[in-house]
């Protein structure tokens, strides 16, 4: 279920093709570096989003997939909202962090393998089981001491009755036809 | 972007006219995953409101998750479907009512589908298609709407105070609202200088925090994936809030965020920032005579002796 096709379209796609949609998107830029100023993580960052579009219009793939900017987008459209040019960088770095995801790029392994865990219980169980994601992605990020960052967190969560140990798996999953169905039309296209 | 929020603006308030005028007041509910789990006492605490001011709630039967921030970083097809199917869902239940969605990123992502359905005629076409397996179709039509826009412009302060039965008096709020809920659609407040939570903080007697952090991003998913700079953006929040008697959110990414990791960021820091966080619900609810097991306070992982024993004198002065 891990590798569904959904997660495994990025094999024998170009990485030309697969970033062309976000050229497209980030094409009208003219660099005046509003989305960096604006942006809350950019002290984080180890390039401004601004350099990232210039890669973007560049084809500077390397570049871009070496850096974990878009990694660090927290998804709070100060950018979107502020462009002067009216673009949406937040959705073109959304858009980056499908194609790291779909090329399963070992370098954002952290953060994609946490977006698959979060979208696998998604899939089996219809609405999102916390601890399942959390069990999941500590198992397959194997750093054993990970998971003792959420202790404190976890043992609070429980004893407050928010989290519960996850079900074992069993039979089909609740969206397994929805997942698949999203996999065919994106094959297709 | 002034005129965003204008057309926004004016095409709700010939909604909300039409919908005052008729008869009791009634939304379909979205709850979302984390209001069955982490953020189960935002789900107790809106119930109670919403029954306590005589507005029904109608669950969306058989809801999923919406894709949370997860999809839309995998298949930006995969999250339209994802919050699209619960669209679809609640147009087939063929009520002219409005979804009510507590959950700020449930919002943005129901919003974001519904605004992709009736401006993307092919886009609707594939989800359409992925849909049909489950007989069910989307159009984009039912209005989607967080629960701060509900309370400040369909309910209104004055309602509130109304029906304020114990008032905050003394108390100092740090109305703290995110990001989701106004960029990047600016549908009910400036997404930059918000100010809606305001009016009903001072209807339950309550004074608010003067500061900038309000639509400030707290990190969202980064205390998962990018911990130090998730701890920086929300310890410069708790930092901020040092003088207020609590935080109130509307979200339960920032929720946990900021009552979750309290100590991990103090040690960060190297400062002490023990605060109240609660859930605006949770505050109004309380002011308005809901015991604090009605709304849930047993549950928030940070409420001080102090907000504490502050109710409990609120409640002995009635």
């Amino acid at each position: 279920m891990l590798h569904s096709a959904t997660e495994r379209k990025g094999e024998g796609v170009s990485l030309e093709a697969h970033t062309a949609s976000v050229r497209q998107m980030m094409r009208a830029c003219i660099q005046c570096g509003t989305c960096s100023a604006s942006c809350p993580n950019a002290g984080a960052m180890d390039m401004t989003p601004r350099r990232i579009w210039r890669c973007v219009q560049m084809d500077s793939f390397e570049e871009i997939f070496t850096s974990q900017t878009f990694t660090l987008c927290s998804s709070c459209y100060y950018c979107s909202l502020r462009c002067p040019r009216g673009l949406q960088p937040a959705d073109a770095m959304a858009a980056l962090k499908c194609i790291a995801a779909a090329r399963q790029m070992p370098q954002h392994r952290s953060s994609t393998l946490f977006y698959r865990y979060f979208l696998r219980s998604v899939r089996r169980n219809g609405r999102v089981h916390e601890m399942e994601v959390m069990t999941g992605y500590f198992a397959h990020m194997k750093n054993p001491l990970l998971p003792l960052r959420y202790a404190s967190l976890g043992w609070k969560l429980t004893s407050k009755g928010k989290i519960s140990l996850p079900r074992p798996a069993r039979g089909k999953g609740k969206l397994d036809a929805l997942f698949a169905k999203v996999a065919q039309v994106e094959e297709e296209n | 972007m002034a005129d965003k929020i204008d057309r926004n603006l004016s095409h709700s308030t010939v909604h909300v006219t039409l919908s005052t005028a008729a008869k009791p007041m009634r939304y379909l509910y979205y709850p979302g995953c984390s209001l069955e789990g982490t953020a189960v006492e935002y789900d107790l605490a809106t119930r109670a409101l919403m029954q306590a001011l005589d507005i029904d709630v109608i669950d969306v039967a058989g809801w999923t998750c919406c894709g949370a921030t997860a999809a839309s970083g995998v298949s930006r097809l995969l999250a339209l479907s994802l919050a699209a199917r619960n669209l679809a869902l609640a147009e087939a239940m063929h009520s002219d009512c409005d979804l009510l969605v507590p959950c700020s990123a449930c919002y943005l992502n129901l919003q974001r589908a519904a605004h992709a359905m009736r401006e993307e005629p092919q886009t609707r076409a594939a989800v359409n298609r992925i849909l049909a397996d489950e007989h069910l179709s989307v159009t984009g039509t039912v209005r989607v709407r967080h629960i701060l826009d509900v309370l400040a412009r369909d309910v209104g302060a004055d309602t509130i105070a109304s029906h304020v039965r114990r008032p905050l008096n003394g108390q100092t709020i740090a109305p703290y609202y995110g990001c989701q809920c106004l960029r990047p659609y600016a549908v009910f407040d400036d997404p930059q200088a918000p100010a809606s939570m305001s009016p009903l903080i001072r209807a339950v007697g309550a004074e608010v925090l003067p500061w900038t952090m309000g639509p400030r991003c707290c990190g969202g998913a980064h205390m998962t994936t990018h911990m130090h700079a998730g701890m920086d953006l929300t310890g410069a929040i708790l930092a901020a809030a040092k003088d207020a008697d609590a935080i109130a959110t509307v979200c339960p990414m920032c929720q946990i965020n900021l009552d979750g990791f309290q100590k991990k960021i103090a040690r960060h820091r190297g400062a002490v920032l023990e605060t109240t966080v609660v859930y605006l619900p949770q505050l109004l609810g309380l002011a308005m005579g809901l015991g604090p097991h009605a709304v849930g306070l047993q549950r928030n992982l940070s409420v001080t002796a102090s907000f504490k024993n502050a109710l409990r004198s609120l409640e002995a002065s009635v």
